[in-house]
């Protein structure tokens, strides 16, 4: 539990570690992103401001223009025609003074100048009508008002008051007939701009008031006439002196402006108005209306000069109506606000999206990581879990051992052994679960040592043996002659996918055969497409055999895939055997291919896999359906296991199956090659080598199945008997007498036996025994299956005494049986030795001088004891130290057991230096050249084992790592005694001691 | 004859008792079998010698652990202790090699009372185990004396 949580605990930093590095690559800050787009609105809205304001100003500018350039233009037409309407009164002024005063008698009267006047009204087109008004001191009046007839008259029309002097109209124009007589001095108005007018000499203007006849508002020019011409600089009294009367005309500013402006563009769209400013804080309208709705905010002030310095005149223009709303620059601001907010939102959009899309890849990658290190939790757990199981497991399977060793009833017996066989079921369940854990989380290793495929093929072989033989159904094994010997790889491996696949076939097989076959994977390829190739062309084989087995398989029975029928296979071997000296002469070249695929296929003429079940066969736990397991039990991981394997192993797993038919598994897997010459001495092969007893026998096999005898002359081959084979017995029986090389002895397959031609064979052997031949006669061995016991009697009585080999073969077991008949006793000896371990360890130990190192009395006499009983000399060590000073070079010790826990030096510390004395030795030989060691290999090593009590992997890991050899379990037992000294001692047969 | 037999079977009885009660495991049986021709006395040897470094080995641990004694040197005691608990498994003497593993834990934790009470059971175990052995070497003679052969168990 505890390791499960650190487990926890370090899955949840891997993530932090994970998820803090993602963090630095995005590039989108997402806390300011909202505030980018705040900042970006309100830019954008700021803008669209400064454009409005700029468009809006100049717009304005460009009004303010048109309305200067509008003012002025008529600030300066009302001026200039003013002034030339006032010219024209100065030249009346100049008329009347011409021709009133100048000539005597005067040649102007009312009636010249009304007509004069009229006549002349089209110049002063601005002035309703012109007076001329005398100057008459009081004391002139009554001669005055004598000489014209009337009487001097005031404003009101009433008769003047006396005054000092009068200013009565004595001409004046027709329009304005009205005012004759009347004393213009009574006017307060008049009378200032009479007396201005003769101060200053030049026209004067009064103030504006509303014109007598017409009511518009107007203003007087008057202008002074007189007497005879003033010299340069006149005073005012000289001025006042020479004025005789006073020339008068009414401007009606009102029509005269309305004139002014009706001429002109644009009149429509200014609001006018015309002030007299003299008295600037009270400008007195001349013209428009002072309240009229206008736009105020914008107006031009334009100086008028009348030509009167005393009065000011100014115009002012406004626009009628307020500045039109500036369409255009709100529109443009405003579109240029809705595009800046649609960039600024879509850009948003944008970097949200981004961000989204960013934080569910981080989600997803953090469910990715979550998922993978679940996956790799379970299977660790899985792992650990299975092997936390297995431990008290094996002591329950031991105990139950142990316990059905002891005396028991038979009750007791059963309930025992079912319990055992339940446990074995776990514990093969519980390693299969664990394989499969260890391969998923990545923990399986596959070892590359050099073994020797046909072996492991004998070993898986003899596996299931007893099934087969059991069930009645033919087991065999065939490998190429092409596959090499030794190859690298992982046996153990190698052996579980092959007894796998043999042991699903031969579970679901009831009948029929089992064939397992090795081949180089390239040339079975390209066997297996000219196969194809003669497939099409029709030229596959239907043949009826003689024993009316349809199909030339190993049983006679159907199979899945017919490339194991006999034309393939003999193709296959036929194909080998011709480029056998092809491949011998390009051994050289072979060598150099490293790696060798080989193809694996097992086949069976079982139930088959069920079409809709095909798929999931290599899913753990499936199984074809639900009633194969109550069938034929198993849990269905197998396959998958195989499948990882055959992978790790660079290969691959397939398979055909047809239901009621068979199904043929087939797999690849590569190999390294065995590097032969690299080293003279050949590595040792896991299993005994096979006898060579029998090299240069020769035999004759009886089997019509062509595949069949082909497997056993395989067989036969590898202990080196030479075969012959024959169709049917009689063919042996005429040859052997003619031959004159007979044969060591002659297999017969039941079958053949059975088929019917026995009794004269029968006849024949048993003349041949007759005839004394007892010397040379061959050994007649049957082949068979299974055999029942009555077969056996009548086996024994046709004469095969000698021996039935039972199937399947294999060629240590047909070495044995070979052995047993042919009556080879030494080497049976040897055989038997091979077989009993203590007597083999004798072999080994036999004569060794051993030195046994611990600091317990009872423990060096208890290993002495048992290593002498072995045949071994014993020398005792107490301590560390005394060892090595049994050990100084040359030492004549053949091993070392070294107790781990030691005082003062303990067996890791002098195993350590006894390495370092024995290295320095063998560099001292190797740089020397001395003659000494020579012989030894030219290294001294000396094995070195551990006793120790515990038994756990890392006290054996650091005996490794200090130099030793390998260990043994304290206290000594036989086998794990032997299984240490194996390593190191040739075997040396007990007859030689 | 009979007096053979009988002790033989006494002998199997006794063996077979010590093998049920846990003092002997195979271990014990293991010593047996080495014991032949060339080595007739073999299993008498290493017991005698197991006798001989235990008593010693008892007797320095009584010292270690006296109770007068103020610093205890644990070291000496896991020396002591690691011998015995090596020779009685050797031996196969199990019971001794079990309370050994125990005694290990306490002087491991320092529990001083724990290797008093260890020590104690150990004594009680090794004079137990002795018994039975010298008694077994008693039938063992006897049979020897009778002139039969020591049966072989297993």
């Amino acid at each position: 539990m505890g390791l499960k949580l650190q487990g926890h605990h370090m899955l949840a930093v891997k993530l932090n570690d994970q998820s803090g590095t993602k963090r630095k690559y995005t590039f989108i800050n997402r806390v300011w992103l909202p505030k980018i787009l705040w900042l970006w609105i309100l830019s954008t809205i700021f803008v669209s401001r400064v454009i409005y304001n700029r468009m809006n100003a100049d717009n304005k500018e460009r009004r303010d223009e048109v309305l200067v350039s509008m003012c002025d233009q008529r600030a300066r037409m009302l001026q200039d025609q003013f002034s030339v309407s006032v010219n024209h009164v100065h030249a009346l002024a100049v008329l009347v003074s011409t021709f009133h005063y100048y000539k005597n008698p005067s040649a102007i009267d009312q009636e010249t100048f009304a007509e004069y006047t009229a006549r002349t009204a089209f110049e002063r087109p601005l002035l309703s009508g012109v007076a001329y008004a005398q100057r008459v001191v009081d004391s002139e009046r009554e001669q005055f008002e004598k000489l014209h007839g009337w009487t001097i008259r005031t404003m009101e029309r009433e008769p003047s008051p006396i005054r000092d002097e009068y200013a009565p109209v004595i001409f004046s124009q027709e329009t304005v007939s009205y005012i004759e007589s009347l004393d213009m001095m009574s006017g307060e108005e008049d009378r200032e701009n009479i007396l201005r007018a003769r101060a200053t000499g030049k026209a004067v203007l009064t103030s504006p008031f509303r014109l007598l006849g017409s009511h518009h508002l107007g203003v007087v020019l008057t202008f002074p006439v007189y007497k005879f011409k003033l010299g340069s600089n006149p005073s005012l009294a000289q001025r006042i002196e020479a004025t005789a009367g006073y020339i008068g005309g009414a401007f009606d500013v009102e029509s005269l402006v309305e004139n002014l402006l009706g001429q002109l563009a644009g009149n429509q769209a200014i609001v006018v108005n015309v002030y007299d400013i003299t008295n600037s804080s009270d400008p007195l309208i001349m013209y428009g209306h002072e309240n009229q709705d206008s736009d105020i905010s914008l107006e031009r002030v334009s100086m008028l000069n009348f030509g009167d310095p005393y009065r000011k005149h100014q115009m002012t223009c406004r626009y009628l109506k307020k500045a039109p709303t500036p369409w255009t620059a709100i529109t443009t601001a405003f579109l240029f606000f809705v595009i800046g907010l649609l960039v600024g939102y879509m850009t948003y959009g944008g970097a949200i999206h981004i961000v989204k899309v960013e934080d569910d890849f981080h989600e997803m990658q953090l469910l990715k990581v979550r998922a993978e290190a679940a996956d790799v939790a379970k299977s660790q757990f899985l792992a650990t879990l299975s092997h936390e199981i297995r431990t008290p497991m094996n002591g329950i399977l031991g105990m139950l051992a142990l316990l059905l060793d002891t005396d028991l009833s038979s009750t007791q017996r059963d309930y025992g052994q079912t319990a055992q066989a339940c446990g074995k079921a776990l514990i093969t369940l519980i390693n299969e679960v664990l394989d499969r854990a260890k391969i998923e989380a990545g923990k399986l290793e596959l070892e590359a040592v050099p073994f020797d495929i046909r072996s492991i093929l004998d070993d898986v072989l003899s596996l299931f043996s007893e099934k087969s033989r059991h069930k009645g159904i033919e087991l065999a094994v065939f490998v190429s002659d092409k596959v090499p010997e030794m190859v690298m790889g992982d046996p153990g491996r190698f052996r579980q996918v092959i007894t796998n696949l043999v042991g699903n076939s031969v579970k679901f097989t009831e009948q029929g055969h089992v064939l397992v076959q090795v081949h180089l994977a390239n040339h079975a390829e390209t066997l297996m497409k000219t196969k194809a190739d003669s497939f099409i062309n029709g030229d596959s084989e239907g043949v009826v055999l003689s024993g009316g087995n349809r199909f030339s398989t190993l049983s006679g029975r159907e199979v899945a895939e017919d490339m194991h029928s006999w034309k393939t296979f003999k193709n296959l071997i036929l194909d080998e055997e011709s480029q056998y000296l092809d491949s011998q002469r390009a051994s050289t070249a072979d060598e150099a291919f490293q790696n060798v695929k080989l193809m694996v296929s097992v086949e069976d003429t079982g139930i088959g896999i069920p079409l809709g079940a095909q798929e999931r066969v290599f899913t753990p736990f499936m199984q074809a359906d639900s009633s194969t397991s109550r069938n034929y039990g198993g849990t269905g991981i197998g396959l998958s296991i195989s499948k990882c394997l055959v992978e790790l192993m660079g290969g691959r797993i397939n398979f055909i199956s047809h239901p009621q038919i068979g199904s043929t598994f087939s797999f690849t897997a590569s190999f390294r090659r065995c590097q032969k010459n690299a080293n003279g001495d050949m590595i040792k092969p896991h299993s005994a080598d096979l006898p060579v007893a029998f090299k240069g026998l020769k035999a004759i096999l009886v089997d019509e199945k062509k595949i069949r005898a082909t497997i056993t002359r395989y067989q036969l081959k590898r202990l080196g008997i030479l075969v012959e084979v024959v169709n049917n017995i009689r063919t042996v029986l005429s040859n052997s007498g003619s031959k004159n090389g007979s044969p060591d002895m002659i297999l017969i397959e039941k079958d053949s036996w059975l088929s019917g031609e026995n009794d004269c064979f029968d006849i024949r052997l048993l003349e041949w025994k007759q005839h004394g031949h007892m010397v040379n006669l061959p050994k007649i061995i049957l082949l068979a299956t299974n055999i029942t016991s009555t077969e056996f009697e009548k086996a024994k009585a046709a004469g095969f005494a000698d021996t039935v080999i039972m199937k399947p073969l294999r060629a240590t077991m047909v070495a044995a049986c070979l052995q047993q008949v042919m009556g080879t006793e030494k080497k049976a000896q040897h055989e038997r030795d091979m077989i009993n371990a203590s007597a083999f360890l004798r072999s080994l130990l036999c004569g060794k001088k051993i030195l046994v190192v611990d600091d317990i009395r009872v423990n060096r006499r208890v290993a002495a004891g048992a290593l002498k009983k072995f045949g071994a000399s014993v020398e005792c060590a107490e301590s560390g130290k005394d060892a090595l000073a049994l050990l100084q070079l040359p030492h004549n010790f053949d091993a070392c057991f070294m107790d781990i826990q030691m005082p003062e030096m303990d067996g890791f510390e002098a195993t350590r230096l006894i390495r370092m004395l024995e290295s320095k030795a063998n560099e001292q030989i190797n740089g020397g050249n001395d003659v000494e060691g020579t012989a030894k290999g030219g290294k001294w090593h000396l094995p070195i084992l551990a006793m120790t009590a515990d038994v756990i992997h890392a006290t054996y890991e650091e005996c490794l790592k200090c130099g030793m050899d390998g260990y043994v379990s304290k206290p000594f037992d036989e086998k794990s005694l032997y299984q240490a000294v194996a390593k190191f001692f040739e075997p040396r047969s007990t007859a030689d001691s | 004859m009979d007096i053979v037999n009988q002790l033989q079977r006494q002998y199997v009885d006794f063996l077979s008792s010590l093998y049920r009660e846990g003092l002997l495991d195979d271990q014990f049986l293991q010593i047996q079998k080495l014991q032949d021709e060339s080595n007739p006395d073999f299993v008498n040897e290493v017991v005698t010698l197991f006798f001989e470094d235990s008593e010693k080995l008892l007797h320095n641990l009584a010292i270690a652990l006296s109770v007068d004694q103020q610093h205890v040197d644990y070291q000496k005691v896991d020396a002591c202790v690691h011998q015995f608990k090596g020779s009685s498994s050797s031996i196969g003497a199990q019971r001794v090699r079990n309370i050994c593993v125990s005694f290990r834990t306490c002087y491991d934790a320092k529990n001083l009372e724990g290797c008093l009470r260890c020590l104690q059971q150990v004594k009680d175990e090794y004079y137990l185990v002795k018994n039975k052995l010298q008694t077994l070497f008693r039938l063992e003679q006897q049979i020897v004396a009778a002139g039969g052969a020591i049966p072989i168990m297993g």
